[in-house]
């Protein structure tokens, strides 16, 4: 049995653990918010860079785009852009459109409302009905630079508020790690299909054809900034690599993320005494990768197949937290008793 | 008020259109003299710029609104979510009639929890002839699976609401017992949360007895109630069981769960493995003591009752057998509000307890006996029909107003199935002043109290006094267009509280229900 935090009150039993559906329902709600907010983040980057295009090159990119976001494919080369769009920001029946996230992630909160503080509830409402306004076509051009703004702020927003007034506890951890596994996953996504697009030698500066590429990725992880105090504004593949993979300060980055899964496993693991449990394994496991890697050698290897990797383990590690806290058997828990 | 009496830019007092009936006026007892208790409220209100009362109805309701109060509407298409009406004129009820009621709903309960121990068992007041076995056994929420199943302490309901009306004669008698699943104490508590906030000054003045110890007072019944099996006996684990977000009162539920500190479980967060119930949480299956379950029999176990629920725990009753979990209140218990044995409480009360009903009953004609039948079928225009096992004012006729097809209707179901109504005569409720856009009518009113049975009988004094918001209507369910007002129960004189606990002749009641 843990140790009591409240030294005067004793531990019971009892005090471990929470619901597996509620500890369920706020890792799924933090996944789709931080979806939607990627998607926001992408389609963003990508229209202020269309703007800049060659007719022909744009068809090409909606490919692309969809690849990052792992949507099928085949949709797109029939589908023109403001039909493309209208699927990825509105349809309902696209599951993952920014619409679509933004009220799964509302639905899951709103099942669990008596474990999260009044405020977080009250701002994902909000954002859910700032959403879901209509936003008519003929304007939708012009004002689709806000409309992503405000999902972006709204789901900042969010995550300020539930830091600020939720109890960190067992509950928050579940919604870091969802939060986290989320971007690591989306972030193994889009730079796997950059990549793949653009090739480039990785130590040398990149031209002005592709300079808005490179940066376009940055800024499509809010890295830009970041970046340039890093590195200077000189753009290089290796080095964008290496600041997206391995930078351990930036929120955005791989490393920050798989060190916040971490974090959050453990501490899940600590509260439920769980701590050898195979979530918190594959999830050190991915940590020492990233911390010890090499980025040269990472580039000799192929970053492409390095990203495979990590989004397999990311794999792993859901299954393992399904598998673990939310849909165990019972035979086999109540076989230790 | 006409515009032209309106003198100046102030406004005529808000009862100057306030108009008695032959209904019990809870507050006036003669055209303009509010009866004694009721007139520092009166000075009040009087007091009291009308713009004032709207700014502070609009505070409630805003509240009310926020916090997210809402109750669901059934029917309509995708369950919708309203707020549930509040009424800033408190109800006031003095501390001697409040004794009374007090003293009549434990003996009620007391009677009433024997009488189903008896039913389950041997069944002594079917063999007596007292109720009727035919009655009993051809009740819809009469469950043979809970036969020879010994309740721990032979408490079967542990949380009833039981409806109250004042006639006009003054006295309160009992409309129907609840002892399924009543709801609406969350109410309770908002009501007096917002009341507090509006009129601070005049709460205190007034000596109203406190309330708010409500979800302390149920958690302790529920802890009293553990099962024979329990493990941790000093502390047992105590679920609340909700259908979901989509049931009426979710709301409450969740409210609930919140003030007791317990978890709120849906039937898929609970499961049964060799006769034990167990939450799933992430620290592994934790075992559960007590359920105080807000699903309907009818749901909570589909090997048991409805195969296609899937809102409930498969092997739940059996792990109740077993002496492994409780629930309150237990399977069954929906036997004795059914509005036909509702006739022979009275009857009941004497046969286990030995005493006269302290609260009265509404005189009740049973549909299966051919006399009262025809007596009814010739006079519906005057009498109230109602479903034995329905609640909520769902499937009710109320003849005064009730067309003459709605009647042809209901004279075709009470003849296609007599045991399953009961008529009633119009009773005129009591009313009470209510505001109504700025303004003070009179609308009717009852009253429901929550009694809690466990290891004692403990009432909070208050409850739920409801409110017919369409002018003359005498439907107060939320489902039907009712609204709500706090319900303030004075404190004794003296400085003493007899208000919390139980007449002796009660407990004499209660121990006597224990012969081993």
């Amino acid at each position: 049995m843990r140790a009591s935090r409240n030294y005067f009150v004793q531990t019971f039993q009892r005090d471990t653990g929470m619901l597996s559906r509620v500890a369920d329902s706020l890792y799924w709600m933090s996944r789709y918010l931080e979806r939607a907010d990627h998607t926001a983040r992408l389609l963003d980057v990508e229209l202020q860079l269309w703007l800049d295009q060659t007719p022909e090159a744009g068809a090409a990119r909606w490919r692309f785009l969809l690849e990052a976001l792992r949507l099928p494919a085949a949709e797109a080369a029939s589908v023109e852009p403001t039909r493309l769009l209208d699927t990825l920001v509105f349809s309902r029946e696209n599951t993952s459109s920014i619409v679509s996230c933004i009220a799964t992630a509302r639905e899951n909160l709103r099942h669990v409302r008596e474990q999260c503080s009044s405020e977080m509830w009250e701002q994902l409402n909000r954002l859910y009905l700032q959403v879901i306004e209509p936003w008519p076509e003929e304007t939708w051009m012009q004002k689709s630079h806000a409309f992503f703004h405000a999902v972006q702020e709204g789901a900042h927003l969010f995550q300020g508020i539930t830091d600020g007034t939720m109890s960190h506890g067992e509950g928050w951890q579940y919604i870091q790690l969802g939060r986290y596994v989320e971007r690591t996953d989306t972030l193994a996504a889009l730079m796997e299909t950059h990549f793949s697009r653009v090739s480039h030698p990785a130590d040398q500066t990149v031209e002005s054809a592709e300079y808005l590429e490179w940066v376009g990725l940055l800024r499509a992880c809010l890295a830009f900034e970041s970046y340039c105090k890093t590195y200077t504004a000189e753009i290089r593949p290796l080095r964008v690599a290496e600041f997206l993979l391995m930078n351990p300060d930036f929120p955005h980055a791989m490393r920050f993320s798989v060190d916040r899964v971490n974090a959050a496993l453990h501490l899940i693991g600590e509260l439920t005494e769980r701590r050898e449990e195979l979530p918190t394994r594959i999830a050190g496991r991915l940590r020492a990768q990233l911390s010890f890697s090499q980025i040269e050698e990472v580039m000799v290897e192929g970053v492409q197949a390095y990203l495979k990797n990590i989004r397999s383990e990311c794999a792993q590690i859901h299954a393992a937290i399904h598998q673990i806290y939310f849909d165990y058997s019972i035979e086999s828990e109540l076989a230790y008793e | 008020m006409t515009a032209a009496a309106m003198p100046s830019f102030r406004s005529a007092h808000p009862f100057v259109n306030y108009r008695l009936n032959s209904a019990y006026d809870e507050m006036f007892g003669a055209p303009g003299i509010p009866r004694e208790f009721y007139q520092a409220l009166h000075r009040t209100l009087v007091g009291l710029p009308p713009e004032e009362l709207r700014k502070s109805q609009q505070a409630a309701d805003l509240t009310f609104l926020h916090e997210g109060i809402t109750f669901t509407v059934y029917g309509s298409k995708e369950g919708t979510e309203r707020i549930f009406p509040n009424d800033l004129i408190p109800r006031i009820i003095p501390a001697a009639e409040w004794a009374k009621i007090e003293r009549g709903l434990a003996q009620r309960l007391t009677a009433l929890n024997m009488f189903l121990r008896d039913i389950y068992h041997e069944g002594r007041i079917l063999s007596e002839g007292i109720v009727p076995r035919e009655l009993v056994y051809s009740c819809k929420h009469f469950r043979r699976e809970m036969r020879g199943l010994n309740v721990p302490r032979d408490v079967y309901v542990s949380i009833c609401g039981t409806d109250l009306v004042r006639l006009p004669d003054g006295n309160f008698v009992v409309l129907e017992d609840n002892l399924r699943v009543p709801s609406g104490v969350s109410y309770m508590l908002a009501n007096r949360k917002a009341l507090k906030a509006v009129f601070p000054k005049m709460f205190r003045d007034y000596g109203v007895c406190p309330i708010d110890h409500y979800p302390q007072a149920l958690l302790a019944t529920l802890r009293s109630l553990i099962p024979e099996n329990c493990k941790f006996s000093q502390d047992p684990v105590i679920v609340l069981l909700t259908p979901g977000v989509s049931n009426s009162a979710h709301f409450e539920h969740t409210f609930l769960a919140q003030q007791m500190g317990i978890e709120l479980v849906e039937g898929r967060d609970l499961l049964v493995h060799d006769n034990v119930v167990y939450m799933r949480t992430t620290a592994g299956p934790r075992r559960v003591d007590v359920i105080y379950r807000r699903v309907d029999d009818d749901f909570i176990d589909p090997l048991c009752f409805r195969p296609d629920s899937i809102l409930g725990v498969p092997g739940l009753l059996n792990a109740y057998r077993a002496g492994n979990v409780n629930l309150a209140n237990a399977i069954g218990t929906g036997l004795a509000d059914d509005k036909a044995v509702y006739a022979y409480v009275p009857k009941i009360i004497r046969f286990y307890l030995d005493e006269e009903p302290i609260l009265h009953n509404v005189p009740t004609y049973l549909l299966t006996d051919a006399a009262q039948r025809k007596h009814v079928l010739e006079n519906l225009e005057n009498m109230v029909v109602k479903a034995v096992g329905e609640s909520g004012g769902y499937e009710m006729l109320i003849g005064p107003q009730s067309t003459k097809i709605q009647r042809e209707d209901f004279r075709a179901r009470i003849l296609a199935d007599p045991r399953n109504y009961i008529a009633q005569p119009t009773l005129a409720l009591s009313c009470a002043p209510c505001l109504i856009d700025g303004e003070v009518e009179s609308r009717h009113i009852d009253l429901r109290p929550y009694v809690l049975m466990g290891e004692k009988v403990t009432l909070v004094p208050g409850g739920l006094t409801r409110v017919a918001l369409r002018k003359g209507s005498l439907v107060v369910n939320s489902s039907q267009g009712g609204g709500s007002k706090d319900t303030w129960v004075l404190r004794a004189a003296h400085g003493e509280d007899p208000l919390s606990q139980i007449s002796d002749e009660v407990w004499n009641g209660l121990a006597r229900k224990k012969p081993e």
